[in-house]
């Protein structure tokens, strides 16, 4: 066993999420990898609070780096997710379900996800 | 369907175990990912939730758990340049063990110093 990917699906939305999850894995590998870099090497948990938040906050620039890879994320993690569903899940109604209960809960967070990034005001200092 | 116990006694060797990894990673990350979404959206409730959120987060088993959450990334990563190259140049499958050796050893080098980095709190 080589440990490769899964095979190139032939055409269609399959092909196209095959090279969603490519093409989405190379740009992730350096924003995610990037975000902890500044985020945990950098900077620490320790330092990390409201206002260091509203101060990154405070331009466009890292709310579009976090909103492209908060879509980006989410979206490869829940396509690896729905491999999964199809590999291990095989009983045609646990199946639906669980595919189902994914797109909704992608749906759920993908909202949460950018309203928060896209809608954050911060406070006038307390 | 391939039985649990089967993956551990699967004589698959190095690729199989970078593909299991790269399955147990990928839930891995996303689980995180998903509470990731909900504790910054505590952001939104002002400055008091969010910070107590990290205070959180700040805790030695969230600070370990910060380096595993490193390693996974990681590994995930380099094994997923691996799995692409494979797929777009598969002359790169002659050598496929050594693909999977190099992801090992780089891996080792990034994630000993940044672990060693991240843990530098323990030693104080």
């Amino acid at each position: 066993m080589n440990g490769a990917g899964r095979a190139r699906p032939e055409s269609g939305l399959e092909l196209y999420a095959w090279l969603f999850m490519r093409i989405s894995g190379v740009v992730l590998l350096f924003m995610a990898l990037g975000h902890l870099a500044i985020m945990h090497l950098l900077n620490n948990i320790e330092v990390i609070n409201y206002n260091f938040v509203a101060q990154r906050y405070a331009t466009p620039f890292w709310r579009t780096y976090d909103l492209v890879m908060l879509w980006l994320a989410l979206l490869h993690g829940l396509n690896g997710a729905r491999t999964l569903v199809e590999d291990y899940v095989s009983a045609q109604g646990w199946r639906a379900f669980s595919l189902a209960s994914l797109y909704v809960l992608g749906f759920f967070f993908l909202a949460l996800g950018s309203l928060v990034i896209l809608t954050f005001q911060p406070v006038t200092a307390p | 369907m391939v039985k649990p116990h089967e993956y551990l006694t699967y004589k698959g060797r190095a690729g199989q175990w970078a593909w299991l990894l790269h399955r147990v990673t990928g839930v891995g990350v996303l689980l995180f990912l998903l509470v990731h979404i909900v504790d910054t959206a505590f952001i939104g409730w002002g400055p008091a939730l969010y910070n107590k959120a990290m205070a959180v987060y700040r805790m030695p088993i969230f600070r370990v758990g910060e380096v595993l959450l490193a390693g996974c990334v990681l590994f995930h990563a380099l094994n997923g340049v691996r799995i692409i190259l494979i797929d777009f140049w598969p002359e790169t499958t002659a050598a496929h063990r050594k693909w999977v050796y190099a992801v090992g050893v780089l891996f080792a080098v990034i994630f000993i110093p940044t672990a060693i980095v991240m843990l530098e709190w323990v030693a104080r």
